[in-house]
């Protein structure tokens, strides 16, 4: 049983369909590889009866032919998804208790397409946070360690999902990324996290943060495994405004095609003072790899990359103080009765409801909203977020695809006293000009940092170009031919 | 443009988020930091630049004027803290 958690997405798939395994028989490993590593806290909800019962309904699907792209694969689902019946809380105390009565429309397709559901996955509280640290049940922890004693952030939002994927306790994740919560966990983990264009996988059904940014995607194993999964989340959704009605481009064909005669975008402006050395040296390595399959590196400039973070900090807090107006105690999660009024019981809801993160940013979007700061804050905001998106307009004009590293560091220790917010939020820097220029990318683990932490490296393409994205993914996967075990996998607590 | 006590009074009660008293000079310094950190924003000309709001380059879609879901009183009531006779209850908002 235990080598099943070694196979990847792909490779179970074929397990599954020569009928060397079961749908069940994996998804018990799964559940009991989730129990064995549960010190991680990746899981914040296990549906192991819902899971079995789906598998057992895959294995009846595979015997009868009638057998979907994801059929069998055990899934884990970031606790931003509404999943029918199952609660939901984007891990915030305000949502405690609250089971939604429809499933979003991203996990409902990959039910479709056979996925087995193994329980909801630990993020920052409302997706606001990069280290997974303001969830209200605590973080997840990342299955790599550098000396095997302190733990690890996973990163985030999207923590629990890195972490399980990482550490054997879910063959694949969901995520969100409004700022990096996919890459950027991927990344720490040693990953693959793919965000796709803005507008490819809808948001209906997911937990809203900042709508003109948030984008749903994959968590997985390696590059294969990711364009797979993205195929079954994409897609047009009349319940999503801004869902676009594009068609998916042939990603099999990609993963086989070479970069030969590519030409591959080096930002000057991603060179950072006080950046990792490895990561450094990572990203030079990266730019050889792709030369040597036949690529050419063209020198590129995105001369606003520098205001990405507060042009961020200041739309993302302001759509999410408007997103999170809905949290009022009367209709659903939790409510505190206090003093006279409506008002007094609404104050005192979110007061309680709301951790410290995302308070702040509550404040700071109602703030930037607010009468007279309005064009200073978020109008100039808006405005400035034209020109990083004319940045990228104008580099794929003359380049394919963009290779950055995906994080400033690596894997940091949990628990470090955060005493200036803003020192957290640089961990985004190179993930967040994608969000506002909705274009897709993909953090691919590709070395280790001194201390034998995992590193990854960003491609971003331009909009609904993820076939570019996961051709030059596959090649630096294939160069960099990176392996290894965190010391905390499933099999290692076995 | 530095935010201070009354100010994030202000703000607590557009964002109907109760900050105890105690708390206000805290969290006006956190707004500053953040603040004084976006005003870099400014150094950018901006004078000519059209707002963007949405990547998407499509206008929003319109659809029929015709009712395709309701009937679920029950689901929509299932999650509510307090309810009766098929409504939300809500303390007294008149007297």
């Amino acid at each position: 049983m235990e080598n099943y958690l070694n196979l990847t997405a792909t490779q179970a798939r074929t397990a599954l369909q020569k009928k060397e395994i079961s749908a069940t028989e994996l998804t018990q490993a799964y559940i009991a590889a989730a129990e064995a590593t549960k010190s991680l806290n990746n899981y914040v909800c296990m549906t192991a009866d819902k899971a079995l019962e789906m598998a057992a309904n895959s294995d009846k699907r595979i015997a009868d032919g009638s057998a979907g792209s994801l059929e069998g694969l055990p899934i884990g689902v970031k606790d931003l998804f509404c999943t029918a019946g199952v609660e939901t809380t984007a891990c915030s105390a305000i949502l405690k208790g609250f089971v939604p009565a429809y499933e979003s429309t991203v996990t409902s397709q990959l039910w479709r397409d056979g996925a087995v559901m193994l329980g909801k996955l630990n993020c920052d509280e409302f997706a606001m946070g990069s280290a997974n640290e303001t969830s209200v049940f605590g973080p997840a922890v990342n299955p790599w360690s550098a000396n095997g004693e302190v733990d690890l952030a996973a990163g985030g939002s999207s923590g629990g999902s890195a972490s399980s994927v990482a550490a054997g306790s879910a063959l694949m994740a969901t995520g969100t990324d409004t700022g990096g919560s996919i890459r950027q966990p991927a990344a720490f983990c040693g990953v693959v996290g793919m965000k796709p264009t803005y507008g490819r996988c809808s948001r209906w059904g997911i937990v809203a943060f900042a709508s003109s940014l948030d984008q749903a995607g994959p968590f997985t194993r390696d590059v294969a495994d990711s364009a797979l999964m993205f195929a079954s989340m994409a897609g047009h959704d009349a319940k999503d405004s801004t869902s676009a009605d594009a068609v998916l481009p042939d990603l099999q064909t990609a993963l086989q095609a070479s970069v030969k005669g590519m030409k591959i975008g080096i930002p000057k402006e991603y060179v950072m003072d006080g950046m990792d050395e490895a990561i450094t040296a990572l990203w030079q390595q990266g730019q050889e790899w792709l030369v040597e399959a036949g690529a050419e590196l063209v020198p590129i400039s995105l001369p606003h990359t520098r205001y990405a973070l507060p042009t961020y900090y200041i739309i993302a807090p302001a759509e999410a103080s408007s997103n999170l107006a809905r949290y009022d105690g009367v209709r659903y999660g939790a409510r505190v009765e206090a003093g006279q009024s409506l008002d007094d019981m609404y104050e005192a809801t979110r007061a309680a409801g709301f951790g410290d993160e995302v308070q702040r940013r509550i404040m700071i979007g109602t703030y930037a909203l607010s009468a007279g700061y309005y064009d200073a804050y978020y109008l100039k905001a808006q405005q400035v977020r034209r020109l990083i998106k004319n940045d990228f307009d104008e580099a794929f004009d003359k380049v394919d695809a963009i290779l950055t590293p995906a994080t400033p560091s690596a894997a940091f220790p949990l628990g470090v006293k955060q005493d200036d917010p803003i020192t957290m939020y640089l961990n985004d820097v190179f993930t967040v000009p994608a969000n506002l220029a909705g274009i897709p990318g993909i953090s691919v683990p590709a070395g280790f940092s001194q201390t034998g932490l995992p590193l990854g490296l960003q491609v971003l393409s331009g909009a609904f170009r993820e076939d570019t994205l996961y051709k030059v993914a596959a090649c630096l996967e294939k160069q960099a031919g990176f392996t290894g075990q965190p010391p905390r996998h499933a099999l290692a607590a076995g | 443009m530095s935010v201070d006590k009354d100010t994030v009074k202000k703000i607590a009660r557009l964002a109907r988020l109760d900050v105890p008293e105690d708390r206000q000079e805290q969290i006006a310094g956190e707004l500053n930091a953040i603040l004084s950190w976006i005003e870099e924003l400014g150094e950018v000309d901006t004078s000519a630049v059209e707002p963007l709001a949405s990547v998407t380059g499509h206008s929003l879609p319109l659809r029929a004027d015709k009712v395709t879901d309701g009937n679920k009183v029950d689901d929509i009531l299932a999650n509510a803290p307090e309810q009766a006779s098929g409504f939300f209850v809500v303390p007294k908002v008149v007297e």
